[in-house]
């Protein structure tokens, strides 16, 4: 092939993102929504369908559904309504979804997010609210050609949005970043607990290529079965090569529905466009249209947290932190609201950072605990801080505290005390087990006073030693000097 | 007169008197099922342990004084697409032939809290679609009136069992007439409250924004005491009203002085039997003799009440059953995989009536009919809503005919859809515009037939309906319409 003919394509990415919302009871009955429970042990006539039950909404699941509207810039409808979706499916107990067709509770919104040190922001189409499907369990592969199938109605009735984007995304990588953001906002706002691994954030990407500079869009595929934030950008990677080997070999791509193999690192074709579902959509007549006043929003409004990137700005601005630790700091809402509470404790910005960014996610990753399980106070963190700037222990011994703190939760202070570990500063004491060291080392002490300093490191490890840890290393390096150098 | 002769206010009298108990009653009743519903066909299950339990319960805590229900005690049937917790509700249908819900429709939780025995479940059309209870998946039901004729429907096995005395009175369900049409042709009060009045919780549904629940009774005064115990805002319905339920027997009242009484002129202009006419004309100038104010009103979008109908109903019945996948409950057939298993359990769970309105409303919703047919449908209902607003501003209530003949024969209209389609002409208004709507019997045609005279109400005026029913009632039938006639001619099983 030439250059001349070779055409440059641009991709064209949106995705539609389904986030469990984290109420107490499903969205159209009272039925708990804990995640692990036995089977079907959560469910009523309501979430099974059973003949003669009746929906009523969750105003909970409503609050919530605002809420992530409001964090991703919507506008919220004051007047919008619920449909029926209907297609025949074993875990869909009604055969139809509630869901929201042609007046969705939110539209017209945006996200921010930054990429290669540049911000973009992606346009949000609409956010809907919409009950979960029940959970099935196959024997084989899927439903068809299983020699049986189990189903979980557990699931089935907690309440579901459903964001969907403008196709304002131009790579894969831009897709999986805007993601991780996407997700941030939902966990900061408090409405999802957005787990891709439970299930409780999803996600399928429409994407399509054409030449660039052509305003059109050319046929896109819509890639299922995304569960993770690396298979989105992986398989978007994929299906943008295959699309341009298509089009560079002269064929044609058709609207279809294509499944994302994590294993082999291929999209399949499910279904073209001629066999979709009809869904039949039209208004639910079992419940009433959902009116929210302005009073309603605002309320609401009031309630938003900051959210990822206008905290990060701040920790930047106003704790003076590099950009990385505000990052750090602001993966949860939960860790960023423990180094706020710990900095108020302790004053300076700085240390608490790096003890957090340091021991601090060290044990919660190794184990695989959150940040609200966790029992150290923002007070005992500063406690410990201030222990070691006055000296009462060293910053080795301080770790040592930490982690049991970190485990029992008890106060630093108290964990140096039960266990001795007050630094020896006494000039008094340290200097028999100096001169003690200086005896049994010849060599070493002749070689410091030969001037070899780096042998005084090994004298001042050797204190350590002899005190198990406990000596103030300074007062330790002072009192060789002046034995070995004649101060 | 006999004890199944009553109505419950009789009843009432000799319950508190202790003349009578709740079990003697029930007994008695469950007596005369047994007799005579091998004939009529009125119920599809009946419940004589659970009820003569009721009754003994009801006994007990009369006797200590804590049965203070107007209608507790008094036996009562339920027309078998209402939930009843550990009472098989079939729908009329082999979808749900074995089906024992775990839990009680709104309704029947009201039932059990005043100790009302449920003598068991009536005979209807398959998932109340049908004019003539001829659709049931079960058994036939016939006329107590004449025995070859339907009793109507789709409730009609709750028609029945009040008129021939196989229960004091009854709960059915009306989405286009299906309580009001099956009272006319057996002779009883039937009436279908407001939307929302009445919860829907626990009737299984046919046509969701459509379906209320109702009575069944011998008289007015019955329908009043009945509507007392089932009207009420509900939290599990999202579309039944938090409106204050007044006490509708405060609006049983004689007062045909400046009653203002409308006629559609449109059901003037359609054809009726002459007697039927003849029996609302007679009723009509009976009222105005007495003072009332009869005047012809206007409503121009009745002409397309049947149409748009028979466009909303089956789309919505098409979803509602959407459910009965055989995956669940009720019917499954076993088949290959669970796509053939779904088919075949449709397949032969549904009866052929049930099954073409799932293909027209299938077809009504589907991509690119959609706007055509249910849109524009519904905003027609919206100009029927308004009509009926308009005419309400000048009469009080609207009176019609309730079908336009008497009961017909069975099997007459079994083979032609559109002519049994047609018998929910007069009624089905009222449901599209989610008005209060009463049957009351006004006579009976030459074949001794009774006939049926409809009052509408607007939205929430029960006590305006009810009132000039009883109003009606009092002035032309003081011992009650049906028992006029039975007692010159006794009902037709009795004579056999």
């Amino acid at each position: 092939m030439s250059v001349e003919t070779r055409v440059e394509y641009e991709i064209v990415i949106g995705l539609e993102i389904h986030a469990e919302l984290s109420t107490e009871s499903k969205v159209f009955c009272g039925c708990g929504t804990t995640f692990g429970a036995d089977p079907n042990s959560l469910v009523c006539p309501v979430c099974l369908g059973l003949p003669g039950s009746l929906p009523v909404l969750n105003r909970k699941a409503v609050e919530y559904a605002i809420k992530a509207g409001l964090a991703l810039n919507c506008e919220i409808a004051r007047y919008s309504k619920f449909d029926r979706k209907q297609y025949f499916y074993p875990d869909l107990p009604k055969a139809y979804q509630i869901s929201q067709y042609d007046l969705p509770l939110c539209r017209k919104g945006w996200v921010e997010f930054e990429i290669n040190g540049e911000v973009r922001r992606v346009g949000i189409n609409r956010v809907h609210l919409e009950e979960e499907a029940g959970k099935s369990v196959h024997s084989g592969e899927r439903l068809l050609g299983s020699e049986y199938s189990l189903i979980d109605y557990n699931r089935g009735g907690i309440p579901l949005i459903e964001i969907v984007t403008e196709p304002d995304l131009r790579s894969p990588e831009e897709a999986r970043v805007f993601l991780e953001q996407l997700r941030q906002i939902l966990l900061f706002t408090g409405v999802s607990d957005v787990k891709m691994e439970e299930g409780s954030l999803r996600c399928d990407a429409n994407i399509s290529l054409r030449p660039k500079g052509s305003t059109k869009f050319g046929a896109k595929t819509e890639v299922k079965n995304l569960n993770s934030f690396r298979s989105v950008q992986r398989a978007l990677e994929y299906e943008a090569q295959r699309q341009r080997e298509v089009l560079e070999s002269g064929g044609t791509l058709y609207q279809e529905t294509r499944h994302w193999d994590e294993n082999r690192g291929v999209t399949v074709a499910m279904r073209s466009k001629e066999e979709a579902h009809d869904y039949r959509y039209f208004p639910e007549p079992d419940l009433v249209p959902l009116v929210v006043d302005d009073a309603w929003i605002e309320r609401l409004r009031a309630e938003l947290p900051e959210l990822p990137r206008a905290r990060q700005a701040r920790f930047v601005e106003q704790y003076g932190l590099p950009r990385y630790d505000a990052e750090v700091l602001t993966t949860s809402p939960q860790l960023a609201d423990f180094f706020e509470a710990c900095v108020a404790e302790y004053g300076q910005a700085k240390p608490v950072s790096n003890w957090i960014m340091g021991e601090f996610l060290r044990l919660l990753k190794a184990e695989g605990k959150a940040v609200e399980q966790v029992q150290v106070s923002p007070k005992g963190l500063a406690d410990l801080l201030r222990l070691i700037d006055q000296g009462v222990i060293n910053a080795n011994v301080g770790k040592e505290v930490f982690e049991e703190m970190f485990h029992t939760g008890k106060e630093p202070g108290a964990i140096v005390k039960e266990r001795g570990l007050e630094q020896i500063s006494d000039t008094a004491a340290l200097a028999a087990v100096v001169d003690q060291v200086i005896a049994a080392n010849p060599d070493a002490a002749d070689n410091v006073r030969s001037g070899e300093m780096k042998a005084i490191g090994f004298l001042v490890g050797q204190v350590m030693k002899q005190t198990g840890g406990k000596a103030n290393p300074k007062v330790v390096q002072a009192l060789l000097r002046e034995r070995l150098l004649g101060g | 007169m006999a004890l199944y002769d009553l109505t419950a206010h009789e009843l009432r009298q000799q319950l508190d008197s202790g003349e009578l108990t709740s079990r003697e009653l029930t007994e008695a009743l469950l007596e005369r099922i047994e007799q005579l519903d091998g004939t009529l066909g009125a119920y599809i299950t009946v419940a004589a342990e659970e009820a003569l339990e009721q009754a003994r319960a009801y006994d007990e805590a009369r006797a200590k004084g804590e049965a203070t229900h107007p209608l507790g005690g008094i036996p009562v049937a339920l027309k078998d697409n209402l939930v009843t917790r550990g009472l098989r509700t079939t729908a009329a249908s082999r979808m749900l032939e074995n089906w024992v819900p775990p839990y009680d429709a709104t309704v029947v939780e009201r039932l059990r809290s005043v100790k009302a025995p449920v003598l068991g479940k009536t005979n209807m059309d398959e998932f109340a679609m049908g004019g003539s209870t001829e659709t049931s998946a079960f058994k036939v039901a016939r006329n107590p009136w004449d025995l070859e004729r339907v009793p109507g429907g789709s409730s009609g096995g709750s028609a029945i069992a009040v008129a021939a005395g196989l229960a004091v009175w009854a709960l059915g369900s009306d989405t286009g007439g299906s309580i009001r049409q099956p009272a006319a042709f057996c002779g009883v009060v039937g009436m279908k409250p407001t939307y929302g009045r009445v919860s829907r919780y626990g009737l299984i549904a046919f046509a969701s924004s459509l379906d209320q629940i109702g009575p069944f009774t011998r008289d007015v005064t019955d329908c009043a005491l009945a509507l007392n115990l089932i009207c009420g805002f509900d939290p599990r319905d999202s579309t039944s009203v938090n409106l204050e339920v007044p006490d509708f027997t405060k609006a049983l009242r004689v007062e045909p002085k400046g009653l203002r009484i409308g006629v559609p002129v449109e059901y003037l202009n359609q054809p009726v039997d002459p007697d039927v006419r003849a029996a609302l004309d007679k009723a009509l100038k009976l009222l105005e003799e007495n003072g009332a104010v009869i005047k012809e009103v206007s409503l121009p979008s009745l002409q397309y009440a049947l149409h748009v109908y028979y466009l909303i109903a089956p789309a919505e019945a098409s979803s509602n059953l959407a459910r009965f996948d055989g995956v669940r409950y009720g019917l499954r057939v076993p088949a290959a995989d669970v796509t053939r298993m779904m088919e075949e359990t449709r397949s032969k769970g549904f009866g052929p009536e049930v099954k073409r309105r799932i293909i027209l409303g299938t077809y009504v919703l589907s991509a690119g009919h959609y706007d055509a047919y249910y849109k524009k449908a519904s905003q027609v209902r919206t100009l029927m809503r308004r009509d009926f607003e308009q005419a309400f501003k000048e009469v009080d209530v609207l009176f019609a005919p309730t079908t336009s003949s008497t009961a017909f024969r069975l099997g007459e209209k079994t083979q032609d859809p559109l002519s049994m389609y047609m018998t929910d002409y007069f009624t089905i208004p009222v449901n599209l515009a989610g008005l209060p709507g009463l049957s009351l019997p006004c006579g009976v045609d030459k074949g001794g037939l009774p006939i049926g005279l409809q009052i509408i109400g607007p939205p929430f005026g029960e006590e305006q309906v009810l009132k000039a029913a009883y109003t009606y009632e009092q002035l032309a039938w003081p011992k009650g319409a049906g028992r006029h006639w039975r007692a010159g001619r006794e009902v037709a099983v009795d004579v056999r």
